[in-house]
């Protein structure tokens, strides 16, 4: 305890004084659930990721290429004109070492959130995943990676179908 | 108000229980893709803002605003995400017009109500932490409670609501978009299963999905892009108190002084006889009548009378929603103010196919926030 608290008068609140209902509150658990409809573009998207494939969209008019699938052009504001496959490989846009996982524990090892420039898109958009299979030290913003997916039988149509890209 | 603000563009997606086909946003795509289209403008050009209204927990993403801009062609465009039914955000955007900051405004509300597994739970949420939800009553017995003291007090009837059901149900079959439209009779609704005594399961309005887009102009812009325009006469919105303890559980004051704030506005100083239709919130039956009554298309009371007199049908002399309402659309959370509004100008324009009304000049679209809420907001259109 910091010597400025123990000089101050008065007591500590402890989990057990609301626990046994010394200090009144009330709590409520949400029951929220959701099932979001994938709809066109990202339902063929998901699709292509069970089949080990990452699919991106062409607009002719503006000339982009972009992944993930979207069936507008936010930019244009128009339909998307053509499909196409993607290589799984691209370059590191920008990277970060995480020491803390989504659920705020401290982890051993750390995570990698990178956001990967895919091959192929153009001007260069990336997705945002996880590199494995990698030093964290070594990594470097530019550097050429490839993705490491899933066994086929355990894919089921997620982002998770990757499951981390590593350097090439 | 004078013609100082005008609807030029509509457009929607839907409305039907379920809509696999379409992620959220390819459902806003297609009915904003269709407003621009109605209205002639492009929105990467033409439009000064965007308005949308969401609600978080119905989306199920926090901060779901940040979400609206690419499939409105609203990407590093001036975009105001705003919390409450779709004429909320209505008159967010016609605001923005009539205070000179913006010339075209476009405005978005869409539901995804089939998405929500929990839509019950996440209902409830809405009650009040301390004093209410640890009682873990059901939110309907929110409207049972209030249908019970607003029959008693106004002697209308239980049958006089399920005549709402047949009305607007029925009307729904001449909507080929309205996604609930059925031949049911009295018997029927009356036999449908206790939910909320004495509020039965087809007093309620079932959900939809769809999604719905305005484009708003002033009306030097308004009468450059149509020759049709929808003047926006009388805006008003009034929120009442979240106590359920003190509420007014009889009659609907936030509707009473949401309405006079715009028929003040409009000019309307009668409104049984200005006002050519209504479409007005029917999330259960019984609201119709209550709200008739604190819109003053009618006396206290005596909404139960004109439902029996056939005056609010299609071809009665006060028309109430010929769209099939909430109860034939369905309910589309934050944007079923907007679709009351869409059913509003499509007669206005004459553009209501099977159901046109005929010389109708002025109408009112009413929104209620639905439970548990006591708010709602009002407004008066004309050609
Ligand atoms: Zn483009």
């Amino acid at each position: 305890m910091a010597k400025i608290v123990r000089e101050l008068p008065g007591l500590a609140l402890t989990p057990e004084d609301i626990s046994q209902r010394k200090v009144l509150s009330t709590s409520w658990v949400p029951k929220a659930e959701y099932a979001w409809d994938a709809g066109i573009a990202m339902g063929r998207y998901l699709e292509e990721l069970r089949n080990g494939r990452l699919m991106g969209v062409r607009h002719r008019r503006c000339g982009r290429t972009v992944i993930p699938p979207r069936i507008f052009c936010e930019q244009c504001f128009a339909p998307m004109d053509e499909w196409g496959e993607l290589p799984d490989t691209g370059t590191v846009n920008t990277f970060s070492i995480c020491y803390v996982s989504w659920d705020v524990k401290r982890l051993e090892v750390p995570e990698i959130p990178a956001v990967i420039e895919i091959d192929g898109t153009s001007p260069r958009v990336g997705i945002l995943h996880k590199l494995g299979e990698v030093d964290p030290q070594q990594v470097k913003v530019g550097m050429p990676v490839k993705a490491v997916w899933k066994p086929a039988e355990e894919r089921n149509g997620a982002i998770t179908d990757i499951l981390y890209f590593q350097p090439i | 108000m004078q013609k100082q603000m005008a609807i030029v563009g509509v457009g929607y997606s839907g409305f039907s229980s379920i809509s696999p086909g379409l992620s959220y946003k390819e459902l806003m795509y297609e009915a904003a893709v269709r407003a621009y289209q109605d209205a002639g403008i492009d929105p990467r050009q033409d439009a000064d803002g965007f308005v949308t209204v969401a609600e978080d927990f119905h989306e199920g993403t926090s901060i779901f605003d940040e979400y609206v801009p690419d499939q409105l062609g609203a990407v590093m465009r001036p975009v105001h995400t705003v919390t409450g039914d779709g004429i909320h955000g209505l008159i967010a955007g016609a605001l923005k017009i009539l205070s000179g900051a913006m010339n075209i405004v476009v405005v978005e509300g869409h539901s995804k109500a089939s998405n929500i597994l929990t839509l019950s739970q996440v209902t409830a949420y809405a009650l009040d932490p301390i004093y209410n939800r640890p009682l873990g009553l059901n939110p309907y017995s929110i409207a049972g409670l209030e249908m019970q003291r607003f029959l008693h007090q106004t002697k209308n009837t239980v049958e006089q609501c399920a005549r709402v059901v047949v009305k607007n149900r029925r009307n729904a079959l001449n909507h080929p978009s309205a996604g609930h439209g059925s031949d049911i009779s009295l018997e029927d609704v009356l036999a449908s299963e206790r939910v909320a005594s004495p509020l039965r399961k087809l007093d309620i309005a079932p959900h939809s999905d769809g999604c719905v887009v305005f484009v708003l102009a002033s009306a030097d812009a308004a009468r450059d892009l149509t020759p049709q325009p929808i003047w926006i006469r009388g805006m008003g919105w009034s929120n009442g108190s979240y106590s359920l303890e003190q509420r007014n559980w009889a009659h609907a004051d936030y509707a009473r002084q949401a309405a006079q704030m715009a028929y003040h506005q409009a000019g309307v100083e009668k409104p049984h006889d200005e006002i050519d239709f209504a479409e007005i919130d029917d999330t259960f039956s019984y609201k119709e009548l209550q709200h008739m009554e604190a819109l003053e298309l009618c006396g206290e009371g005596e909404a139960g009378r004109m439902i029996d007199e056939g005056a609010t049908q299609p071809g009665g002399s006060l028309p109430i929603n010929v769209s099939g309402g909430s109860l034939g659309v369905g309910n589309l959370l934050e944007a079923s103010g907007l679709q009351r509004v869409l059913e509003v100008v499509l007669q206005l324009r004459g553009q209501a196919s099977a159901r046109q009304l005929k010389n109708v000049e002025t109408g009112l679209a009413f929104a209620w926030r639905g439970l548990p809420t006591a708010s709602g907001a009002a407004l008066v259109l004309s050609r």
